[in-house]
């Protein structure tokens, strides 16, 4: 447990700078939560205080805020926070039974760590990616029509110590310390690597293109559709 | 052949480097900006105001009636706020688009703040789609460096600054007003209307909320002209959009094409349903729209025709479901949702919420009757237009359509003493069959 001496010693040039990006201070709260969930894997108590005398708010503002918004953390997760999107389409898609088979097969409830602190599991609401479906998130990374047995593997690559690469994604899976740290406006240089524009993404354009509907060259007067 | 798909915002994505300034450039990018700087703020506004654009994010406001509402003058800073919190089940449009073409977004960011004044503005961006995060902070990045956002842009006199602002999991966020608390640091609760943002936004000052696809769309009609843009679509619904089709289809995917084009053409695009089945239901604009079936395949999927068919356009968001998915469990996950992400402002929303999900679950587990459909339009009926926000009225427009395409479906369950569905029969991949 992170020490409220620790978190002032620690992050105090991040802060600083993430404060200075607002014309107003307060509107740093949520930057800085995702800051000590970087440092710390979750929001603490000291990490509320902290954010609070930073800001020179109540304890009640800041931690009516953590509690709030379901990505801040109350206790550890593990290392690769795993999600399953079960809402509507991607559960009859198949996400229901993915998510089913990953707690049988790891042992654990919703919200539930394994015992090797690596892999926690959640269901999701929707996550923006209803083209791909059934999705799986892994530190908010998309991994993109997932099946239960490459559900199985993908955690197994994780507990293992292999990592994965998304689908949709930087080519490195960051652990979600890290993750937490982009969230907070920190980049990690991986803005450029990794492929992204999967089928469904590309589905009408290639369409367009075998039809012909391509828009007139960008250097011509008009640049759009016809 | 008629054109039907007209790729202008998903153009490029198939390009590499089409997420990079060289690659957005190379294709056309940033032209329109320097075009938009030589004209006063009011010509823009009245040139986006002429090509009739309306707000892509599911309300279908005209964006350039929207931009006009912001004051004149005054001592106040005026703010832009970029609304990319895209969390509606079945909306996942805006998403790709700021992972593949970043600076689209940024180019309509810079003219959109010199339209209506703002020398700052936020793109609030939702938290669980990391790399998407990536994709923006570099984006800002690098035209800052080529001198598209910063001081005096393009020796224009015009400041900008642009900061990216992440989310951490509130579907709520998504509307207006409690987004614009949850970037003041606070708990994402929607504000009372009026004021209006316009009057009194972020910090109390003069703020613009506009979708991700909106303002990317800006850039184009810039450099087309508005006429180009109101020459696509129908009547009222001018222009182009992104469809987004999911679910039990053949090609899912993004499928950009004039307002008004039927599910009928796209589904012809798209490879149809699923081989082997026919289409049941969908959602003409996500979850919140009330469902269509067969019957509306031909309905002109523009603001008006869809209104007349009974439902919404909303974002576009086609979620398709063939004859194998039972409706009953599709629209509870939705009201679980809403459930889930009920802010608590209010009675209607944060407890009709919970005897929705109840009375569905029933009703699903074969516990229900016939007098629990009554029960479950009555306290729908009292959610709707009662709630704080439109959330509360998202939840009964799955619920009341379903009853009266499915009705019997529902009975079924009853007289089957649960549900009378294979989940197993639904999945894209093969499962052993449940029973």
């Amino acid at each position: 447990m992170a020490a409220l001496d620790e978190l002032r010693s620690t992050l105090a040039a991040d802060a600083a700078e993430i404060i200075g990006r607002y014309p107003n201070s307060r509107s740093a709260v949520m930057p800085l939560l995702h800051l000590v969930q970087s440092h710390v894997g979750f929001v603490p108590e000291e990490g509320i205080r902290y954010v609070a005398e930073l800001l020179g708010l109540a304890e009640a503002d800041v931690g009516a805020v953590a509690s709030f918004y379901t990505m801040y953390k109350s206790g550890p997760v593990g290392e690769y926070h795993v999600g399953v999107c079960t809402n509507s389409l991607c559960a009859v898609m198949g996400g229901d039974a993915i998510f089913a088979d990953l707690l049988e097969y790891l042992g654990v409830g919703n919200d539930e760590t394994t015992p090797d602190g690596k892999v926690s599991l959640e269901h999701l609401e929707c996550n923006a990616a209803c083209d791909y479906a059934p999705v799986m998130m892994v530190n908010w990374e998309f991994f993109d029509n997932m099946t239960p047995q490459s559900a199985r593997n993908l955690v197994d690559a994780l507990r293992s110590g292999e990592s994965a690469t998304p689908t949709r994604g930087a080519p490195r899976l960051c652990t979600w310390k890290q993750a937490s740290r982009i969230l907070a406006g920190f980049p990690d240089g991986q803005a450029a690597g990794g492929h992204t524009a999967g089928d469904p993404s590309l589905a009408g354009l290639r369409k367009a293109k075998e039809q012909g509907w391509t828009p007139d060259p960008p250097d011509s007067s008009n640049g759009g559709p016809r | 052949m008629t054109t039907i798909l007209t790729p202008a915002l998903t153009a490029y994505w198939d390009q590499p480097d089409s997420f990079t300034l060289e690659g957005y450039r190379r294709d056309g990018g940033y032209r329109a900006l320097p075009k938009a700087l030589a004209m006063s703020p009011d010509e823009v506004i009245r040139c986006v105001k002429e090509s009739v654009l309306r707000g892509r994010g599911g309300a279908g406001f005209p964006t350039g009636v929207k931009w006009g509402f912001l004051p004149k003058g005054g001592s106040k800073p005026h703010y832009l706020v970029v609304n990319a919190d895209e969390s509606e089940p079945g909306a996942c449009k805006d998403i790709p688009t700021m992972m593949n073409n970043p600076q689209v977004l940024i180019e309509g960011i810079v003219i959109a703040s010199y339209a209506i004044g703002a020398n700052t503005a936020f793109i609030y961006v939702r938290g669980e789609v990391l790399h998407v995060i990536r994709r923006l902070q570099y984006a800002v990045a690098q035209a800052r460096e080529a001198g598209f956002v910063g001081a005096n842009i393009l020796g224009s006199g015009f400041d900008l600054d642009i900061i990216v602002h992440t989310g951490a999991g509130a579907y709520i966020c998504g509307e207006e007003t409690a987004l614009l608390d949850s970037l003041e640091g606070k708990r994402g609760q929607p504000r009372l209307k009026p004021p209006f943002p316009a009057a009194s936004g972020v910090y109390a000052c003069p703020t613009n909320v506009n979708n991700v696809e909106s303002i990317a769309s800006v850039p184009w009609i810039i450099e087309n002209g508005a006429a180009d843009f109101a020459s696509l679509g129908t009547e009222k619904s001018k222009g182009f959009g992104i469809f987004s089709l999911s679910g039990h289809v053949t090609t899912p995917g993004q499928y950009e094409a004039p307002l008004g084009t039927t599910l009928r053409e796209l589904l012809g695009l798209a490879g149809g349903i699923r081989a082997g089945h026919r289409l049941k239901f969908w959602t003409p604009g996500g979850s919140s729209t009330p469902l269509f079936t067969e019957k509306q395949l031909d309905v002109p999927l523009d603001y008006e025709s869809v209104a007349a068919a009974g439902s919404m356009l909303g974002t576009r968001s086609v979620q398709l479901f063939d004859e194998t998915t039972c409706v009953v469990r599709v629209v509870l996950r939705w009201a679980e949702f809403y459930q889930h992400e009920s802010c608590g402002k209010c009675t209607p929303c944060r407890e009709g919420s919970y005897w929705v999900v109840q009375l569905l679950q029933n009703l699903e587990d074969g516990k229900g009757s016939e007098a629990d459909l009554d029960k479950l339009l009555d306290i729908c009926s009292n959610i709707t237009g009662r709630a704080f926000c439109a959330l509360g009225d998202s939840i009964e427009p799955s619920v009341k359509s379903s009853i009266a395409y499915f009705r019997d479906e529902y009975l079924e369950h009853q007289r089957n003493g649960g549900c009378p569905f294979d989940p197993a029969a639904s999945t894209l991949f093969t499962l052993e069959s449940a029973r």
